[in-house]
């Protein structure tokens, strides 16, 4: 179980190759990467700066990996996500899910970027190529997509 | 109580800081009930939680409802909902 918040931007490659380096019992492994669109509500996009609250992010996004590992046979997870400016096409966020088998992994994939979503306490300022810049707002398909996960 | 206000977002920027010491009240007791008071701080302060029910907060670094009890707080911060990922 991995959490890193970082400006740097990240690798998939590397990161699938750190997760898995000297095991051979991983059967499926699971990534999902969101990017940064470069258009926004019919705008052309120039930067999204995303502010963060330090100490609180690191501790969200491990108690939620935890829940994932206790919900799922996970053999392995990683959470990666970026603040400060950002550019049309850079990586925000990597997530990736190892286990046994692939329903598992797929699933905790999913559930992790759902709660991540709604309770990682991030916040995305959007530049647009006059300078002017809005917060974006939250969306209430975030918060119903969490009662899927719903027991 | 003396406690650490934390600020995000817009509302950091309608309040003019990002965080600041205060002394609240002992009369405060939850979170809705501190949201109340810093309203009264100052036309800044009415701006940022004009709409008190798109505020998030969290004590000591956990998410709380309003209704939470300001107990043994020692960092609150007051944010939007949040947009990572």
């Amino acid at each position: 179980m991995t959490v890193r918040v970082q400006t740097e931007p990240f690798d998939l490659t590397t990161e699938v190759a750190a997760l898995t380096a000297g095991r051979t019992d991983i059967g499926a492994i699971v990534t999902f990467t969101g990017t940064v669109r470069g258009q926004s509500n019919g705008r052309p996009l120039a930067s999204m700066t995303l502010e963060h609250y330090p100490g609180m992010t690191e501790a969200e996004l491990a108690r939620v990996e935890a829940q994932a590992h206790a919900r799922w046979p996970l053999q392995a997870s990683l959470i990666i996500h970026r603040v400060g400016t950002l550019l049309p096409g850079d990586g925000i966020v990597l997530v990736i899910a190892a286990s046994p088998h692939r329903q598992a992994a797929f699933d905790a994939a999913n559930y992790l970027m759902d709660y991540l979503k709604t309770r990682a306490p991030f916040w995305k300022k959007e530049t647009a190529s006059d300078g002017s810049g809005d917060w974006v707002d939250a969306r209430e398909s975030d918060d119903a997509a969490l009662t899927r996960w719903e027991t | 109580m003396t406690v650490t206000l934390l600020y995000f977002a817009w509302v950091r920027e309608k309040v003019g800081c990002a965080r600041e010491d205060v002394d609240v009240p002992a009369s405060i007791a939850t979170v809705a009930d501190l949201i109340d008071w810093l309203r009264t701080r100052g036309p800044e302060y009415e701006n940022a939680f004009t709409r008190a029910e798109v505020i998030r907060t969290a004590i000591n670094q956990t998410h709380v409802k309003p209704s939470a009890p300001l107990t043994g707080a020692r960092e609150i911060a007051f944010f939007p909902p949040v947009t990572g990922g």
